[in-house]
C-alpha cells in the first residue's frame, strides 16, 4: 500500500538497525513509548525482538482508556442507565471494568448503549432521536479531542439541545512530566506521540529536554519510522545533547495544527485531572468551558458516584508509570485476561497487557 | 398477494402461510424433492460417507455490495461442506422473519438464494418460515443446513495437517469483512469495496481431482485467516509460519482496516478457503485453482512447520516475528 510499504521495506530496517546496533551504549538504556499506538506497532512488526541487547523499550500511559479512572468509568454506567438515555462511546471503553460493572454489562442489561466512531455519529444519533438525550463519553488525548470541540460547536450552532458530552479528555505532556518528576524509572528517552504531536506540535514537550535533560522524538507509528527514533534518540544521547526532534516530519509541524489548537481553546479549557495509576496530575485535563456548559453531562444529570478502591494484586498503575511491566504482575494471564479483564491495560486493544497477553508465550518479550 | 408487508398471519400456518409457500417459494427453488410439500424431504442416498452442516446467518446489513443474506446463506453452508471435500447435495433453508418485513426485500432475498443455489449446483429440499413480532427478531433471520457426499479415499480434516505442508489461499482476504462494515457505519471509501461471498465447491472439486493429498481445507469467515490457522494449528499439533509480506490483500482493504484499526488477517471471508497439502502437489493444485474463477489469486502464503507448537508465527515485512493468536470476542459485530 502506498505511503505505507515504503515505510515497511526491509532492507532500510536492516539499515537502521545496524547504525542502532553502532550507537547501543554499554548501559542499559530505557526509552519509554508514550503513546499506546506506538505500543502496538512495537508488537505488530516485531520490533523489540530486533533491537539489540541494552536497548530497551517501556509502554507508556498513552493509552486513553486505561488511564481513565474507575470513577469516570462508574459514572458513566451510572448515566447509561437513566431513563432516556441513549449513551454512545468508543468500542474500546465498552469493556472496560468498573467497581462493580462495565457498559457492555449495562447494555446487555438492556441500556441504550451504541458504540460510535466519531463524536459526529453521536451528534447524529442526537438529531435522529429528538425525544432522547444522547451523551457522548469523550475520552482521548489531544488527539481526539479537536474533533470533540468542533462536534459540540456545531451542537451549538445548530442549537441542539439533547447532546450532552462526559468529558475524560486528558493531555500528554503533563503526564510525561509526572512521570519523570517521580523518578521511579531511569528514563534516558522519549518516543513522543506522532498524532498528538500532530495538533500540538513540537513546542510542548521543550521543558522535558531543557529541564529534565531527556531526549524526545516524535515519532511516526511505522517500523521504518519507530526504528528511525531509536536511532535518533540514541545519537542525542551519545551526543549528551537532549532536545526534541521531529521524526514524523511528514505530518508533524513545530506549531501543530493551529486551527485544531484554535478550536480546542474554544470549547475546553485546562484543569487538574485524575488518572488512573498516576493520580491527580495538574493541567492535565480537559473541561467544557463556560459557554458550552449546558452540554456538560456532569452538570446536566444528577448521579452520586462513590470513589472505589482499585482492584486487589492490579498493578496497572504501575505498568502505565513503566515501573513493572505486565509479566510482573500476578493477576496477569492467571485471573487478568482479555475475556475477564480485571485492569484497563488488559481491555484496550492499546493497553500494554493486552498487547503484551498477545504475545505472553515469547521468551524474548518477558525481557524489558 | 396484495399486501406489501410481512405480517404475523404469513407465519400462522394457515392459508396465508400456503399461500407465501406456493407463490413466494415454490416457483422459483421447484425441484422433485421440494414440491411434494410433505413434512420432510424424502429423497435417495449415494453409498459412502456423508457431510453434514448447519449455520444461522443473521448478518447486518442483510443487503450488502457483493451480496446479501440469501447468498450468503446459500455460499455459507455449501462451503462449509465442501470443506470436508464432500459435493453439497440438499439444504433446508429456515426463515425467521420480522412482522412488516418487505415483501419486494424477501422475493428478492429469495431470488438471490436461487440463485447462489443454481451457481453451486444444490438443490433446496427443506424449508420453514415463521414471523416474529416486530422487534422480536432483527429484520430477517436465516439458517441452512446441508448434506453432501463424500468421495472415495478423501480424508479431509483439522488434524491431517502435517509439517511441511504449504498454506495456500485462493485470493484476496478481508473483503467481506469491510464491506459489511463499511456499508453499515456508510464508510464512503473512495472504491467500493464487493464482499468475496461465493460458493467454493466447484473450485474444491476441481482442487481434490488434481491432487489426492489435500490435508486440511478451511474457509476463513468469522475471526478471518488467523482464527482458522490456530484452530488447525492446534487440532493437529503443530506450528503454522506465514509470510506477511505474501499475503493477498487489496490495497482498499489494507487502507480501510488502518483506518478502522482492524488487522485484515482477522477480518471475515465468505468466498475464500485455505489448503494445506504435501508441497509436492502445490503446484498442481495451484494450477488448477488459477483457472477457477474463485481462485484466480491463489498464493502460497505459509507453511507448517514443527515449533513452537500450536501457534502461529508472523513473519513480519521487516523481519520480525509475532505469534497470531485467537482473537478475544468480535472483531466486527454479525458479519455473517
Amino acid at each position: 500500500m502506498r505511503f505505507v510499504d515504503e515505510f515497511r521495506d526491509p532492507k532500510l530496517a536492516r539499515k537502521l538497525l545496524d547504525g542502532i546496533k553502532g550507537l547501543t551504549p554499554d548501559r542499559e538504556v530505557n526509552l519509554m513509548e508514550v503513546c499506546g499506538t506506538h505500543t502496538v506497532a512495537i508488537f505488530k512488526h516485531g520490533i523489540k525482538e530486533l533491537l539489540p541487547q541494552g536497548v530497551n523499550l517501556l509502554s507508556g500511559p498513552g493509552c486513553p482508556v486505561c488511564v481513565t479512572p474507575m470513577e469516570t468509568i462508574d459514572r458513566a454506567i451510572a448515566l447509561a442507565g437513566l431513563p432516556g438515555i441513549i449513551f454512545t462511546t468508543f468500542g474500546d471503553m465498552i469493556k472496560v471494568p468498573g467497581s462493580s460493572s462495565s457498559l457492555e454489562e449495562a447494555k446487555a442489561q438492556g441500556k441504550d448503549v451504541r458504540i460510535v466512531y466519531s463524536s459526529l455519529d453521536a451528534l447524529r444519533i442526537a438529531k435522529e432521536n429528538p425525544k432522547k438525550k444522547t451523551i457522548f463519553f469523550g475520552i482521548g488525548f489531544e488527539t481526539t479531542s479537536p474533533s470533540i470541540a468542533c462536534t459540540l460547536s456545531r451542537a451549538k450552532k445548530e442549537g441542539i439541545k439533547n447532546f450532552f458530552l462526559l468529558s475524560a479528555h486528558k493531555l500528554i505532556p503533563p503526564a510525561m512530566k509526572a512521570i519523570l518528576e517521580a523518578k521511579e524509572v531511569n528514563l534516558a528517552g522519549f518516543i513522543s506521540p506522532g498524532h498528538v504531536s500532530t495538533i500540538i506540535g513540537s513546542r510542548p514537550y521543550e521543558f522535558i529536554s531543557k529541564e529534565f535533560g531527556t531526549p524526545c522524538v516524535i515519532s511516526g507509528f511505522e517500523p521504518l519510522d519507530v526504528l528511525q527514533s531509536i536511532y535518533m534518540l540514541l545519537l542525542q544521547i551519545r551526543e549528551r545533547k537532549p532536545k526534541v526532534e521531529i521524526q514524523y516530519r511528514r505530518c508533524v509541524k513545530p506549531e501543530g495544527n493551529i486551527k485544531a489548537q484554535k478550536e480546542l481553546d474554544k470549547v475546553f479549557e485546562i484543569s487538574d485531572s485524575s488518572w488512573r495509576g498516576l493520580g491527580t496530575i495538574p493541567n492535565s485535563g480537559l473541561r467544557l468551558r463556560k459557554e458550552f456548559s449546558s452540554f456538560n453531562a456532569e452538570k446536566a444529570f444528577d448521579v452520586q458516584i462513590e470513589s472505589s478502591p482499585e482492584p486487589k494484586g492490579c498493578l496497572c498503575g504501575e505498568i502505565l508509570r513503566g515501573v513493572r511491566i505486565p509479566v510482573e504482575c500476578s493477576l496477569f494471564v492467571k485471573e487478568c485476561t482479555p475475556e475477564h479483564p480485571i485492569g484497563p491495560c488488559m481491555v484496550s486493544s492499546e493497553g500494554t497487557c493486552a498487547t503484551y497477553y498477545k504475545y505472553h508465550r515469547r521468551k524474548d518479550y518477558e525481557k524489558r | 398477494m396484495k399486501k406489501d408487508r410481512i405480517s404475523l398471519a404469513h407465519g400462522g400456518g394457515g392459508s396465508l402461510t400456503k399461500r407465501l409457500i406456493k407463490e413466494a417459494f415454490l416457483p422459483p427453488f421447484r425441484n422433485p424433492i421440494l414440491e411434494v410439500l410433505d413434512d420432510s424431504a424424502v429423497f435417495k442416498i449415494e453409498k459412502g460417507r456423508m457431510a453434514f452442516s448447519t449455520d444461522s446467518y443473521v448478518v447486518n446489513p442483510i443487503f450488502f455490495p457483493g451480496g446479501d443474506i440469501g447468498r450468503l446463506a446459500i455460499c455459507g453452508t455449501v462451503n462449509d461442506l465442501a470443506m470436508s471435500g464432500a459435493r453439497p447435495l440438499y439444504l433446508s433453508a429456515s426463515l425467521i422473519i420480522e412482522e412488516g418485513f418487505l415483501l419486494k426485500d424477501l422475493k428478492r432475498i429469495i431470488a438471490s438464494m436461487k440463485e447462489a443455489s443454481k451457481e453451486a449446483g444444490i438443490e433446496i429440499v427443506a424449508g420453514d418460515t415463521k414471523v416474529v413480532n416486530k422487534g422480536g427478531a432483527d429484520r430477517l433471520f436465516i439458517t441452512t443446513t446441508g448434506i453432501g457426499i463424500i468421495g472415495e479415499g478423501i480424508d479431509i480434516s483439522g488434524v491431517n495437517a502435517r509439517v511441511g505442508d504449504v498454506v495456500i489461499v485462493n485470493g484476496y482476504l478481508g473483503d467481506h469483512g469491510v464491506a459489511i462494515i463499511s456499508e453499515r457505519e456508510r464508510l464512503d471509501f473512495r472504491t467500493k469495496l464487493i464482499s468475496d461471498c461465493a460458493p467454493l465447491n466447484h473450485l474444491v472439486a476441481d482442487m481434490l481431482k488434481a491432487s489426492g493429498k489435500i490435508h486440511v481445507l478451511r474457509d476463513p469467515t468469522r475471526g478471518g485467516l488467523v482464527t482458522v490457522l490456530n484452530e488447525v494449528a492446534q487440532s493437529s499439533g503443530v506450528g503454522i509460519e506465514i509470510f506477511e509480506d505474501k499475503i493477498p490483500i487489496r490495497e482498499e482493504v489494507k487502507g480501510a482496516c488502518e483506518m478502522l484499526g482492524y488487522d485484515p488477517l482477522y477480518v471475515a471471508n465468505e468466498g475464500k478457503l485455505i489448503v494445506l497439502i504435501v508441497p509436492q502437489d502445490a503446484d498442481k493444485v495451484l494450477k488448477v485453482m488459477h483457472k477457477n474463477k474463485y481462485g484466480r489469486n491463489a498464493k502460497i502464503i505459509g507453511r507448517v512447520v514443527k515449533k513452537p507448537e500450536e501457534t502461529v508465527l508472523l513473519r513480519t515485512q521487516i523481519g520480525g516475528s509475532r505469534i497470531l493468536d485467537m482473537l478475544v470476542g468480535e472483531q466486527l459485530p454479525r458479519i455473517c
